[in-house]
């Protein structure tokens, strides 16, 4: 059971270096937990205090954006192949506006996510 | 410092110029460890605001495993201001993500000009660096012009000006 997982440049250094690493999980969370074992500090990079998927951060199985997929709770098979890249975002916005911006667009995705069930 | 093609940024003042008041953003890819930006990819602005950006995220999929099977990497990551100054906002900071990348920043908010500064960005650490803007080089050896098929069809003794 591996699922490839694509480690972007900042992350690299959880990784000795490595640009590809294999994990193993039925969910993203899972998975997550498996890698930390082996790159220690990986994960709360990913993962908010809170529980819940970084903001800074994009995560891929395979073509899809997780947070169509039910972020942390995506569900994962043998042979997927996920993504990690910084999210590229910013501007001449405050933070905390932006940080409201950002719970809005997951609140909307959560009921995008919904619908599409 | 950053070296970049005068052609790059005039494509990138151009985007900004386009999109204002809206932010603009991009990258600018380049070979692997070469430190030198060679190919414009102007992104779509995910968020269509006059004081966000964000690149879409199926997009910035696209176009990373794009530059990844072309063996490039972001050189530059590009977005403009369009009221305030060409430096970083908090916002910047916070989510600036790729160490190695110059992030360059256009502010628009002059009519007609526009201020260009370039920072790396490294665990939340600002560093403005030089901007250099290269006139691509003339190769001397390159033939720069035939004369054949020239010859003015009517000759103007009077030097009129017509």
């Amino acid at each position: 059971m591996a699922i490839e997982v694509r480690i972007p440049t900042i992350l690299r250094s959880y990784t000795g270096g490595a640009k590809v690493v294999e994990g193993a999980g039925d969910t993203l969370a899972d998975l997550l937990t498996d890698l930390d074992s082996r790159h220690a500090g990986l994960k709360a990079r990913l993962v908010t205090d809170a529980g819940a998927l970084h903001r800074f951060v994009n995560v891929y199985v395979n073509d899809e954006d997780v947070r169509f997929l039910g972020a942390l709770d995506a569900k994962l098979s043998d042979g997927d192949s996920v993504t990690i890249l910084p999210a590229v975002a910013g501007g001449a916005f405050g933070f905390a506006a932006a940080a409201a911006i950002a719970q809005h667009s997951a609140a909307a995705a959560g009921v995008r996510a919904a619908r599409a069930r | 410092m950053l070296s970049i093609d005068r052609s790059i940024i005039d494509a990138i003042v151009a985007h900004a110029r386009r999109d204002h008041p809206d932010e603009a953003c991009g990258v600018v890819a380049g070979p692997a460890g070469s430190d030198t930006p060679t190919r414009h990819i102007p992104m779509e602005n995910s968020a269509r605001s006059m004081t966000f950006y964000e690149f879409d995220s199926m997009e910035q999929l696209r176009v990373w495993r794009e530059m990844d099977d072309r063996d490039e990497e972001p050189v530059v990551i590009y977005h403009s201001h369009t009221a305030t100054e060409a430096y970083p906002s908090r916002t910047d900071i916070s989510f600036a993500g790729e160490p190695g990348a110059h992030y360059l920043l256009v502010s628009t908010r002059e009519p007609d000009t526009e201020e260009i500064r370039s920072f790396r960005i490294v665990d939340g650490v600002v560093t403005e660096e030089p901007v250099r803007i290269v006139d691509a080089a003339v190769d001397p050896h390159a033939v720069q012009s035939y004369m054949f098929g020239q010859s003015p069809a009517t000759v103007d003794y009077e030097c009129s000006g017509r």
